[in-house]
């Protein structure tokens, strides 16, 4: 069977760009893992998450899931299989929540009470009362909220890859804590495979069963938590690492 | 006045009932073609800007003719009567559409569309489900505005014999009858208001989800 995700040499360079956005990522994920994707701006983050259901395709390289190879599988079976979150929520607008939470459920033609039952219960887990926003239109909910319904529509087939692009950027810190804490537990309840892109790097060390840092299309270092903060792979790592340290030392100062 | 419109009515209903009959006729054909001529060019067009860059001002200038002038344009080559007519009112109802069309499909958010895709939907329900009904709203503010001019412009269409509300216009001129310009004045505006009204309550309903 293999890995659950693996970059084999994949390289991939935007018409007209003057750097490669991924730049031979090599790297294999378990059945099971929790990856999370920190790096600055612009390092190649969403373009590593977009290779993998096939939004993008590498210039070169392999990557397969499970085993198999994508660029051989049909693109929309592969995409349905795949939890997306992406970065921009894209809720539709046209569509209720309860709709939203049901497209891929509906394009896989399951029963409508198994759908209804099943946008039911991830309205409950993501704390939207079921029955007061259901019917309501993406326009009627705050950001936060819309986030976390599209972290809901990413679920909502059970997927046994999820693929999350930032989705916590808009969520404030005590509902954020609270959805990291469910997410944790939810990963750990089902063998998913997750790659979690963050820019926030205590973010990454919490939620990580092992942490990839990127920069300029590169991979720097892939590694568990630990090895991260105890041995920063060059100057990049190490300079993230002190910046989360810097944080706790100004927490420090009021105590 | 009063009495010489009543009197009118008396006589003359019959004839006046085919005649609006006409022009709602004329007008909807007109309308038909420019909405599938201007939504399939407008569908090719979207996204594509050298493609653009070249019908839009072809239909633009096609609509800055009078549409008297078309009509008289187009006498040697298709005649009198119904089709001419249909004919220039269809072009100067082509662009709203057209502009519309795709003005309406490019203001679909690229991060729906490609949620979308992400989430495993073929490309025709891509369109059927989300670009077209996320596009419809601007579509129809096109076809409405084509609608109102179309019945407007359809007076004229008397002029080369097609009939229609103008027919009655022409005579009043004609005839100096101050009461027929008022009826078939009042009837072609009565109409176009109705249509505007009648469209505007459509796109309302379409764009619910964005005004609760
Ligand atoms: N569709 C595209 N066409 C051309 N260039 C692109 C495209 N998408 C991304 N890029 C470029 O590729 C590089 C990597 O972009 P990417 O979106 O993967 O960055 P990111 O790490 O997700 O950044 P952020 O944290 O800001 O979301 C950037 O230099 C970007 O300008
Ligand atoms: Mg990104």
């Amino acid at each position: 069977m293999g890995y659950a995700i693996e970059f084999q040499d994949v390289t991939k360079t935007f018409r007209g760009a003057g750097r490669p956005a991924a730049d031979h990522v090599d790297f294999a994920a378990d059945e099971g893992e929790f990856i999370t994707i920190l790096g600055s701006s612009g390092c190649g983050k969403t373009t590593l998450l977009k290779m993998v259901n096939r939004l993008y395709e590498p210039d070169s390289g392999k990557i397969t899931l499970f085993g198999t190879d994508i660029s051989t599988m049909d693109v929309v079976k592969v995409r349905r299989r795949i939890g997306y979150v992406i970065q921009q929520i894209g809720l539709f607008p046209h569509f209720t929540v309860g709709e939203n939470i049901a497209i891929v459920p509906r394009l896989l033609k399951w029963e409508k009470e198994k759908v209804d039952a099943r946008v039911e219960e991830l309205l409950e887990l993501i704390g939207l009362e079921p029955e007061e926003y259901k019917n309501r239109y993406p326009a009627q909910l705050s950001g936060g909220q819309q986030q976390r319904v599209g972290l809901a529509r990413a679920l909502a087939a059970d997927p046994k890859i999820l693929l999350m692009d930032e989705p916590f950027g808009a969520i404030d810190s005590i509902t954020r804590i609270k959805l990291q804490d469910e997410l944790l537990g939810l990963h750990r309840g089902m063998e998913k495979t997750v790659l979690f892109v963050t820019h926030d790097i205590e973010e990454a060390l919490k939620m990580g069963t092992r942490v990839m840092i990127m920069n300029e299309g590169k991979i720097v270092q892939f590694d568990v938590p630990e090895n991260i903060i105890r041995n920063p792979a060059d100057g990049f790592v190490k300079s993230l690492v002190e910046s989360a340290k810097a944080k706790e030392q100004f927490w420090e100062r009021f105590q | 006045m009063w009495e010489q419109i009543i009197a009118y009515f008396e006589m003359n209903s019959e004839r006046y009932f085919l005649m609006l009959g006409e022009h709602i006729r004329i007008s909807l054909c007109s309308l038909a073609i420019a909405v599938v001529i201007g939504g399939l060019v407008g569908v090719f067009c979207a996204g594509r800007y050298r493609i653009q860059s070249v019908a839009v001002p072809v239909f633009g200038t096609l609509r800055i003719v009078p549409s008297l002038a078309v009509l008289l344009l187009m006498l040697p080559i298709l005649g009198t009567g119904m089709i001419p007519a249909v004919a220039a009112l269809a072009l100067l109802a082509i662009p709203p559409v057209l502009m519309n069309t795709i003005s309406g499909l490019e203001s679909v958010p690229e991060a729906v569309l490609e949620t979308a895709k992400g989430l495993g939907m073929e490309q025709s329900e891509i369109w059927k489900k989300v670009r077209f009904p996320l596009a419809l709203p601007l579509i129809l503010t096109g076809i409405k505005t084509a609608a109102v001019e179309i019945i407007a412009s359809a007076t004229l269409a008397a002029k080369i014999g097609a009939g229609g509300l103008g027919d009655i216009i022409f005579t009043g001129i004609g005839l100096f009858r101050t009461e027929l310009l008022l009826i078939g004045g009042l009837s072609v505006a009565a109409l176009s208001v109705l249509t505007g009204v009648l469209f505007g309550l459509l796109e309302k309903a379409m764009l619910r989800y964005r005004n609760i």
